[in-house]
């Protein structure tokens, strides 16, 4: 019975909460490309360098709220910041909507020519980015680093597995649960919500009734700006912040929303878990799990691990190109909002 | 034979004016690096162009056929170590020969069981169980291959040839993974394709920094074989000193003390070295770029161009007139991605090492696409402007930014924290440039610099 205890706490502990905490960031980044996708109707390329421009004005505000010594205690400083980072990248969304999207609305370009734009808005945010701050990478998390550590799970439950429970987690975790709540039931429950799932629906029939198509899309920009600033933050928070590592993290991110069914927020969130968890299952050695489970003579020689950990960002493309092949609508069926 | 338009001219004479202009500012090596450099982006540009400009085939894994046409000069260059087949060459042998047996069993099963669920587990069943047994063998094969020798070996190696040859193996070789991505996702809506693409190249380039018994991983292969007399061998040949020596007879002549023309004489043959082995890597280069610029021009003019061009325009039209769409589009898929093969065997020839951790799609995949935007999508002309433009705007980037820095902060201390932090940023300036540049064109000339030519015919 120990043995099965501790064998779920190995699991726990290696899969389950780091999957969760990555699978939250995932889902708010494919969540920001869903919605990209499912009103202005074009891949967004540039939401990785989104993601990150909000983070580093977070880290900005962060280091000047810590020369001041403002702080919140035992919780990051960062989530004090955050606000501003927000609105920061409310306004860098609307900018590069006014000064380049907005062109190509109205000439009713095709997706690709914007999904090419987008690469060019890449890279002036980054190129932005690293005259800012550089490209070294940069760890921001304050305040109390463990909510529980190994060692304090140890003596209180006397198991041999110990659990750690990293405040950046706890908090990515409870964030994500509080803004998905909020944009779904902005979504379903309010008006401007109803008139973005129309416009998403049928545009031709929404601007027919009376839908005001610039509204929706200001609306858009800025749960985008929301999602892409708080999804980046919490992303830096976990794993320090890196600038380079958003440009990789656009694939998972592209990913999460097909998997799910572009254009359907619901599955751009389980297309988020989904991603994180096999990216991290199929790398992850399994030999301890299976040493506290199986009798000793059956104990596994090797790691027992189905891919070397280098193969972390292939696994979600893999996935991609299976979902692509059988089910090429993604688990939900997409373009619906 | 075509015919150039006037401003295909100035173009020309443009591209051709900057180079000599770097030649009498920053000295002539530079210049020939740049233009080595110039002429395989050009290369890449073309083979980008070929698929999109030509038939509207989105194309963002340059950046994996551009890593298998450096693995191909790898293999085709490097002499075999036999140490290594010794260790490993049976296990991997072995475990190749299953996978296949894998492959045609999953391809009995999809024939012969009609249900579709029966079809998925059985197929899953036999995928996992196979992998299980293959990883035994391959994992074994593999383990020992890298054990050989690890500091200067521990991968196979290749065949020993000529470096040269790559050329040709990479085109096949990129051509071999065009083709598989294509039959899996030519079907996909444009901008799928390009996710999709962009992923399998990032897939590409994990396998080859991670396999390291086929391409030593990111511990790097050194030391290719080149295709070019090297500087040092130059120094001591006979003729070359000759040359160096007629060339420069007049200046030589007014110097009369014996040591300081001898001292003078051996400076200008090891900066003439230089300049010969990249003169002869822009000879080479050239040569290939117009022979593919030749067969790209004439294959746009065929019927075979106007069919694809028709598809482009009207794909529900060309299919209806009986045109085979989905064939079309992976043939030109898979044409495109040689070119680039060939293009990435060319700069791992330049370069003389292979480095897997190097690829990013940043500097392999969207700035190649800038170049075919820029240029103008279906010109071959305008790609290779577009290669040459953007590659040079991307090296010669830095230095104008110096430049401009220095001159707006003209007003402020040298140690101005403000001038100081610029200063320290200014590689990353061409980054701005490359997106305000693709932006401005984007916007302002949608079809490039050199668009492509309208044809009533």
């Amino acid at each position: 019975m120990i043995d099965f205890l501790n064998s779920i706490i190995v699991l726990l502990n290696f899969i389950i909460i780091p999957g969760i905490s990555y699978g939250s960031q995932l889902a708010l980044g494919a969540l920001g490309v869903t919605f990209v996708y499912a009103i202005l109707r074009f891949a967004n390329f540039a939401h990785g360098e989104i993601m990150s421009f909000g983070a580093m004005i977070t880290i900005l505000f962060t280091w000047f709220f810590q020369s001041q010594n403002i702080g919140l205690g035992i919780f990051p400083t960062a989530l004090l910041a955050l606000p501003i980072g927000i609105i920061v990248t409310i306004i860098l969304c609307i900018i590069s909507d006014k000064f380049v999207f907005q062109y190509y609305r109205y000439q009713k370009s095709v997706p690709v020519v914007l999904a090419m734009v987008s690469i060019g808005v890449m890279f002036v945010i980054n190129a932005i980015i690293r005259i800012i701050i550089g490209t070294e990478t940069i760890k921001f998390s304050d305040g109390q680093k463990f909510i529980m550590k190994a060692k304090q799970f140890k003596v209180m439950t006397g198991l041999n597995e110990g659990l750690a429970l990293k405040s950046s987690q706890v908090i990515t975790i409870l964030i994500t649960v509080l803004l998905l709540t909020f944009t779904f039931w902005f979504l379903q429950k309010t008006k401007t919500g109803k008139s973005m799932r129309a416009f998403s629906d049928n545009e031709d029939l929404a601007l027919l009734s009376g839908i005001n198509p610039d509204r929706v899309v200001f609306t858009t920009w800025i749960i985008v700006g929301v999602l892409a600033c708080v999804a980046g933050t919490l992303y830096g928070l976990d794993k320090s912040y890196k600038p380079i590592i958003y440009l990789n993290l656009v694939l998972p991110i592209f990913a999460s929303a097909i998997v799910g069914g572009i254009g359907s927020p619901f599955g751009a969130v389980v297309g988020g878990y989904v991603i994180a968890f096999s990216e991290i299952m199929v790398t992850y050695a399994y030999k301890k799990f299976f040493v506290y489970l199986l009798p000793s003579s059956m104990e596994p020689t090797g790691l027992v691990q189905l891919l070397s950990t280098d193969y972390k960002f292939a696994v979600s493309f893999s996935i991609l190109v299976i979902v692509l092949l059988i089910r090429p609508s993604g688990i939900f069926k997409g373009r619906v909002l | 034979m075509m015919k150039f338009e006037r401003y295909e001219w100035v173009a020309i004479t443009i591209m051709i004016s900057l180079f000599i202009f770097v030649g009498f500012i920053q000295g002539w090596s530079v210049s020939l690096v740049i233009l080595n450099m110039c002429i395989i982006s050009a290369i890449m540009t073309m083979g980008v162009n070929i698929s999109w400009g030509y038939a509207g085939v989105i194309n963002f894994g340059v950046m994996g056929f551009l890593a298998m046409g450096g693995l191909a000069a790898v293999l085709v260059s490097y002499p075999p170590i036999s140490e290594s087949w010794q260790a490993g060459g049976r296990g991997l042998g072995i475990s190749f020969a299953l996978l296949i047996v894998l492959v045609i069993a999953v391809m009995y099963i999809n024939k012969t069981v009609i249900q579709k669920r029966n079809r998925y587990i059985l197929n899953s069943l036999i995928i996992f169980f196979g992998i299980l047994i293959i990883r035994h063998f391959y994992l074994n094969a593999t383990h020992n291959i890298e054990d050989v020798n690890p500091a200067i070996a521990g991968f196979l190696g290749g065949l020993g040839l000529p470096i040269i040859f790559s050329w040709i193996v990479g085109g096949l070789f990129a051509a071999g993974v065009a083709f598989l991505i294509g039959k899996v996702a030519l079907g996909l809506r444009s901008d799928y394709l390009a996710i999709v693409t962009l992923g399998i190249s990032e897939i590409v380039v994990s396998v080859l920094k991670h396999e390291e018994w086929l391409s030593r991983g990111v511990k790097n292969v050194i030391g290719l074989k080149r295709p070019v007399p090297y500087e040092i061998d130059l120094q001591n040949a006979d003729w070359f000193i000759n040359l160096v020596t007629y060339l420069n007879s007049s200046k030589l002549n007014n110097i009369i003390d014996v040591t300081d023309r001898q001292q003078v004489l051996n400076n200008l043959i090891i900066d003439g070295s230089g300049i010969f082995v990249k003169l002869s890597y822009a000879i080479l280069f050239l040569i290939v770029m117009l022979i593919i610029f030749y067969f790209a021009n004439k294959a746009q003019l065929s019927p075979w161009g106007r069919m694809m061009r028709a598809i482009r325009d009207n794909e529900t039209a060309a299919n209806a007139m009986g045109k085979d769409v989905v064939k079309q589009h992976l043939i030109i898929f898979v044409i495109g991605a040689a070119i680039v093969g060939v293009a990435g065997a060319m700069l791992v020839t330049l370069d003389g090492l292979f480095t897997p951790s190097g690829y990013r799609p940043l500097r392999f995949t969207f700035i190649i696409w800038i170049m075919v935007i820029v240029g103008g999508s279906g010109n071959n002309l305008g790609a290779i402007f577009g290669g040459f433009v953007i590659w040079f705007s991307w090296i010669e980037a830095a230095p104008l930014t110096t430049f401009i820095i220095n001159q707006l902060t003209i007003g402020l201390e040298p140690t101005n924290a403000l001038k100081l932090h610029l200063l320290d940023s200014v590689p990353y300036f061409r980054y701005l440039f490359m997106g305000l540049i693709l932006l401005l064109i984007l916007r302002y000339r949608p079809k490039g610099i050199i668009p492509e030519k309208v044809r009533h015919s």
